[in-house]
């Protein structure tokens, strides 16, 4: 039994890991959009050698279910995939999380039952914790993906006693997994074995609840953390080195985009898990209803008399629609001689990378893109910020009232533009449910309405426009 | 067994990981997400291993393992295809050159 093996593993597991540096230069390739799609052909490649190792290795060619379990798994993966539109991507990233931690769950409850001469006691707790961790993925993404596709209400619910009982859950989320790894193989073994999954669930769905809609990208980043937590732990379980080697670098992934999202809040991760909001909407003084205190400027004519434009894109253009009416508007000012940028807020849409990928699909091009700094370093010597469907993460009121949502998060600052038009649906929140001052700013012009169409008719106004440029 | 191998696996693996990870740009997060979703489908492997080893017990483990399987299949073809179909977007012709 011991021969061809290596620290305990069949040789071709531990072979197998010589295919991890492939991925490694995957994800290194990443690092630039020109190679991006060679990296993640690579992954891929990476991925087929290591499927088509435990295969053979395990000799599992020959049988009927592994093909079968395969084959569905690939056409349901290819259906999502192409049917997808990119709007959805932060649903289908969410369930894409949800659907690795449930199968790292029940390759760990496998474990667990299987267990007959009961593995020593590392492996044992680590199935108990990858069941644990793989159920809450599993129960926290459904949560997610059901308050992105508005089934259930994106604000955060929350009850009395909801922190108490999450961390009284957790608690005995852990408590279980040493129980069930200490009794070897008796009743309080099956007990934790069977009680574990259902502690999961629940605790995943009481976290998600809790969790409010501006802080979806932070919770969408910290479910793709824990599916990759979840496989390398159920691999720890199972004793096969390539999950645990590979779901690290997941975890690291999903942590890493954690902290960036949490920094670009300026919140705690903590104060996001336990949805320490303060009162919302409450707590936000509504402004002072200021009239118009200028006669309001076409903004058509602002466009055409402007040198340097900067287009703030929100979830909001991605809800109407707006994204062909950008590109007509950005190539009809390009035409013009007008400098157009795009001033990207990290947290603008629903997970990172979110507005970049709307922006490419209508042909943009991503090197006008601008991050949270840079754009804000621009935009003192810009004409006009054209805001398009954003808005929490250009109010105002983020480092002027305190206790919101948003307090304390940088905002790209469009007010030190010279002019400011908003092309929003209407005056209301934005998703972190803050009045936004800046709509009655006097800089800003106000074109409410479906951005599509408000975009469309700016454009063809600008279009009736002499060339002045 | 050997522990130290996992620990140093883990842990070496994350590391190496996070400084490739970090210098990919914000531009391209949604695909890192969308492939770091195809490789938490490694789980597959653990996954074929449990359907080969239940051979021979009654249906309902080879059921669920099989569940398994296709489950973490779902999220590599997935994940891979739904970043391929991203990425080509940037790497369209008349998109520019590669930013500095």
């Amino acid at each position: 039994m011991n021969d061809g093996r290596f620290a305990g593993i069949p040789a071709f597991e531990a072979a197998a890991l010589l295919l991890v540096p492939l991925v490694v230069l995957g994800i290194h390739w990443m690092r630039s959009p020109r190679t991006a799609a060679r990296g993640n052909a690579l992954g891929a490649a990476g991925m087929l050698g290591f499927i088509l190792v435990t295969l053979a290795g395990r000799g599992l060619l020959a049988d009927p279910m592994v093909w079968v379990g395969l084959a569905v798994g690939a056409g349901v993966g290819i259906v999502l995939a192409l049917r997808v539109r990119m709007i959805q991507m932060p649903e289908l990233v969410a369930l894409f999380n949800g659907i690795g931690g449930a199968a790292s769950a029940v390759v760990a409850l496998l474990a667990l039952r299987a267990a007959v001469p009961v593995p020593p006691p590392a492996p044992r707790v680590a199935a108990f914790l990858a069941t644990g961790i793989g159920t809450l993925t599993f129960a926290g993404s459904l949560i997610a993906v059901f308050k992105l596709a508005r089934w259930l209400p994106s604000r955060p619910v929350a009850f009395r006693g909801h922190a108490t009982l999450c961390l009284a859950l957790l608690g005995g989320l852990l408590a279980l997994a040493g129980i069930g790894a200490a009794s070897a193989g008796g009743g309080a073994y099956r007990v934790a074995a069977a009680v574990i999954p259902a502690a999961g669930l629940l605790f995943g769905v009481l976290f998600m609840v809790r969790v409010g809609g501006a802080d979806m990208p932070v919770s969408i980043s910290l479910l793709n953390a824990l599916s990759g937590v979840a496989a390398a732990v159920a691999g720890f379980a199972v004793g096969n080195p390539v999950p645990v080697a590979v779901g690290a670098m997941v975890g690291t992934g999903g942590l890493m985009l954690t902290r960036i999202m949490c920094r670009a809040m300026n919140r705690e991760l903590g104060d996001v898990l336990a949805g320490r909001l303060a009162d919302a909407a409450g707590a936000a003084e509504t402004p002072a209803e200021a009239g118009p205190s200028e006669p309001a400027r076409d903004p058509a004519d602002l466009l055409a008399a402007a040198r340097r434009v900067a287009i703030v894109p929100g979830y909001g253009m991605a809800l109407a629609q707006a994204q062909p009416a950008v590109k007509r508007l950005f190539d009809l000012l390009e035409k013009r001689g007008v400098e157009v940028v795009f001033a990207i807020h990290p947290v603008a849409g629903r997970m990172p990378g979110h507005m970049h990928i709307l922006l490419a699909e209508v042909n943009l091009p991503y090197e006008r893109f601008l991050e949270l700094d840079e754009a804000n370093a621009r935009l003192p010597e810009t004409d006009v910020a054209l805001v398009v469907g954003a808005n929490d993460v250009v109010n105002p009121s983020a480092g002027t009232v305190e206790g919101t949502p948003i307090s304390g998060m940088p905002i790209l600052r469009v007010t030190e533009a010279r002019a400011v038009v908003v092309c929003n649906l209407d005056r209301s929140p934005g998703y972190a449910g803050v009045p936004n001052p800046l709509y009655d700013a006097p800089k800003t012009t106000l074109c409410l309405g479906d951005a599509a169409q408000t975009l469309s008719a700016l454009a063809d106004a600008l279009a009736a426009q002499p060339a002045s440029a | 067994m050997n522990a130290l191998f996992w620990v140093v696996l883990f842990a070496g693996t994350a590391a190496v990981g996070y400084r490739v990870l970090r210098a990919v740009p914000a531009l391209l997060h949604t695909p890192l997400m969308s492939g770091m979703n195809a490789l938490s489908g490694i789980t597959v492997l653990a996954a074929l291993a449990a359907l080969g080893a239940a051979r021979g017990e009654g249906p309902w483990p080879r059921t669920l393992a099989a569940l398994a399987v296709a489950l973490a299949m779902a999220n590599v073809v997935g994940g891979f295809l739904v970043t391929h179909r991203m990425l080509r977007m940037f790497g369209r012709r008349g998109n520019g050159e590669e930013p500095s």
